[in-house]
């Protein structure tokens, strides 16, 4: 098993109550299963799939990646409105 | 000495930066302030709350910079952000270039916002006036 810990900002944080949380995985579990696990336990979740970024230990990743035990994970929600008419 | 990437809650002010981004090589140096404004799409805004991944956002930041160093001949950037609560007309961020001509000081500064916008960990909650919350995503 491996443990991870999970960085949660904005309006993510706001859903699950709190600014981190650890997690003991099996090992193989990829950052894609990791989101589907969060979904199932904060359903709200659900509606940032596919509109997220995806980081480990502060480096963009992809949902395949693998993580390894002591990654710091990150589910980045949409930044900052991100529309040219913002600012 | 100014830290040419940088997440801090204090105020932000361009003059240092513009001086630390000027050489001799540079005929440009842009500024661009991103400000709180009183309102989005009519409905009045009473306060901003920035927040930053700031570990990652440094390093994005940074990121951001180089991209635009090999889209466009430019010299220094600097980009600091502002996190924490900001009042209206206060500056979130600052994103200064300097270039040896003025055409790529300006197209790298645009694209260095953009890319802020699409890329860099940092939020924005926006506190409306009827005193209702909502992070902009």
């Amino acid at each position: 098993m491996i443990t991870v810990t999970v960085r949660f900002f904005a309006g993510h944080r706001d859903i699950v109550g709190r600014a981190e949380a650890q997690y003991t995985l099996t090992e193989g579990t990829t950052l894609g299963q990791l989101w589907e696990q969060l979904i199932a336990e904060y359903p709200r979740l659900a509606g940032y799939t596919g509109r997220l970024l995806f980081a480990v230990n502060q480096q963009f990743a992809q949902p395949a990646t693998v993580l390894s035990d002591g990654d710091e994970v990150a589910f980045i929600p949409p930044v900052s409105g991100g529309r040219s008419d913002d600012v | 000495m100014i830290e040419p990437f940088v997440i801090t809650t204090e105020p932000l002010d361009p003059a240092p930066l513009v001086a630390a981004v000027q050489t001799p090589d540079d005929g440009a140096v842009v500024t661009f302030s991103g400000v709180v404004r009183n309102q989005f799409g009519g409905r009045p805004t009473a306060f901003l709350v920035y927040e930053a991944y700031a570990e990652m956002a440094v390093p994005v930041l940074r990121q951001i910079a180089d991209e635009a160093r090999a889209r466009w001949p430019i010299g220094r950037v600097c980009v600091h952000h502002r996190v924490g609560r900001l009042e209206i007309g206060e500056t979130a961020v600052l994103v200064v270039v300097a270039a040896p001509h003025r055409d790529a000081a300006f197209a790298a500064a645009a694209y260095i916002m953009d890319r802020i916008k699409e890329i860099a960990p940092i939020w924005k909650q926006e506190h409306w006036a009827d005193g209702t919350a909502e992070w902009r995503e």
